[in-house]
């Protein structure tokens, strides 16, 4: 177990400063783009890129030092403590202990769609954010199974990951977005009319800015599926190592599992952030096979394997059909 | 010639070298074992000081459990007088207390007044937390130990454990199992 994640936090260091980077860099080539789309002129291209690159780096370095501010205020949260929610307090408290990490804050959500949520930069910038649902719903030991998967996000450094995917995919596709709306409205048309064309090779670059464009942003929301699902796999195993108790995790995924409301301040940059998926199967803004999370019965099942329990049948369950 | 004492100045260095870091790499792992052993007293410490609060807060209610409360403030004597005689027998007392006081709120279970009584629910969080953050800290003191009783033990720093008089660290033993906690006679 400690080897896995020592490893965890190793790969999710590199894989944020890689991300960045490629974020970064994509930034400056849509950059390049939009600025050839507007001037159509060499040194008119440069200095928007310019105006790009530096736009990548803060919010590269802004999602990185106050994306969980942002991200927290998204989620309507507010601050909590031992004399307004004790045991809540107590049980992260306990958690972090386990987890030999620092206290993180903690946060409600007014919201009784039971689901919680970890962010920040490292363990010493973390927290944690749990609904007013997810309290009224779960019993202590159950609460504690939550918090240990939330506190193993913390501490393998899956917030730092998970938060800068979450800005970065978001400002990728607007950036593209706004690429787009500058071809469409002319913009190469415009210069072309001056006669101030860059010819072949011109072209060129315009047919592969705008394949990046299309591409960039679905790209990015591939990065953000595919880190999430095998993460919470591995939060949930390293939550029963921190308790040594699986049962309390998985009666709270059966709880939320059957659970039908829905949580209205999730949104699709921040709905891979949370314990479970958000956005259920049966809302329209739904997306299926585009899932942040594993389906929640065969996560249950993983659980109930450790204790030597048979398996849930996925089709078989009644109330738990309709989840994800 | 030459050859030769540029080989034994490099082994030299080599041993050196292998000493230094050694030796630190296992005076660190002592005292991450202080650290965790630090931080498991924190929690006892604080249990001590929550029980008579809670002794007091439930002894009106109680009056016809007195043996449940004595053997729980005695518990609580000996894990308090057991703390200087190092971690294996500080385990036993606190495991004795651990029982008592389970046996107190499973008594307690009977009282419906006492369940409704908002300032016996507030100690009993307290006490629910310190002793989980007890058991947890417990499991990491464990794992430091068993790092570096692992570390002296084994070849080569081994070498220099014995030499320095690093010597082997007691865990801080298990919680008894369920079967090993006193029974509770109820009325």
């Amino acid at each position: 177990m400690a080897t896995t994640f020592y490893h965890q936090i190793a790969a999710n260091k590199r894989n944020s400063l890689l991300l960045s980077t490629v974020v970064i860099a994509l930034f400056a080539v849509l950059g390049l783009a939009i600025g050839y789309a507007w001037t159509a002129s060499g040194p008119g291209s440069v200095f928007v890129m310019i105006g790009a690159l530096a736009l990548g780096l803060v919010i590269a370095g802004g999602s990185y030092f106050a994306g969980d501010g942002l991200v927290i205020s998204a989620s309507q949260a507010h601050p909590v403590d031992e004399t307004t929610e004790p045991q809540l307090v107590n049980v992260v408290r306990e958690m972090s202990v386990a987890a030999n990490v620092p206290m993180p804050k903690v946060y409600i959500t007014e919201d009784s769609a039971p689901n919680a949520f970890a962010t920040g930069r490292d363990p010493k910038h973390a927290s944690v954010v749990v609904t007013r649902g997810l309290l009224d719903k779960l019993d202590r030991e159950e609460l504690q199974g939550v918090l240990a998967h939330e506190m193993s996000h913390v501490r393998n450094y899956d917030i730092r990951y998970t938060l800068l995917v979450g800005v970065l995919v978001g400002s990728i596709a607007l950036l593209a977005d706004m690429f787009l709306r500058s071809v469409f409205w002319g913009g190469v048309g415009r210069s072309r009319g001056r006669g101030e064309g860059g010819g072949a090779g011109g072209a060129i670059i315009m047919v592969l800015a705008l394949m990046l464009a299309i591409l960039a942003p679905i790209i990015a929301r591939l990065v953000q599926l595919a880190v999430s699902r095998q993460r919470e796999y591995l939060a949930d195993a390293s939550a029963v190592d921190l308790t040594r108790n699986p049962h309390g995790l998985e009666r709270a995924l059966e709880k939320i599992a059957v659970d039908r409301e829905v949580l209205e301040v999730a949104n699709r940059a921040t709905q891979h952030l949370y314990f479970t998926n958000p956005i259920k199967k049966w809302e329209e803004r739904s997306s299926g096979l585009w899932s942040t999370h594993p389906p929640i019965v065969e996560r249950i099942n993983r659980l109930r394997s450790l204790t030597g329990q048979a398996p849930l049948d996925r089709d078989g369950v009644l109330g738990l059909e309709g989840l994800d | 010639m030459e050859l030769f004492l540029l080989i034994l100045v490099v082994v030299a260095i080599v041993a050196v070298g292998f000493f230094i870091l050694t030796y630190n790499g296992l005076i660190q792992r002592r005292l991450r074992i202080d650290e965790a052993l630090g931080q498991i007293e924190v929690q006892l410490k604080r249990r001590h000081d929550l029980i008579p609060n809670l002794v007091n807060a439930v002894k009106g209610y109680m009056e016809f459990e007195q043996d449940v409360l004595t053997r729980v403030t005695e518990a609580r004597a000996n894990a308090i007088a057991a703390g200087a005689r190092g971690p294996a027998e500080q385990a036993v007392a606190e495991n004795q207390l651990t029982g008592a006081l389970r046996s107190l709120f499973a008594v307690a279970e009977n009282y419906p007044q006492l369940k409704a009584n908002e300032n016996v629910l507030a100690l009993q969080e307290q006490l629910t937390t310190t002793e989980n953050q007890i058991g947890f800290s417990r499991q990491h003191y464990n794992a430091v130990v068993l790092d570096y009783n692992t570390s002296i033990a084994t070849f080569p720093s081994n070498l220099v454990a014995g030499m320095f008089g690093f010597i082997k660290r007691e865990f801080f033993d298990a919680e008894p199992e369920a079967d090993q906690v006193p029974a509770v006679q109820l009325r």
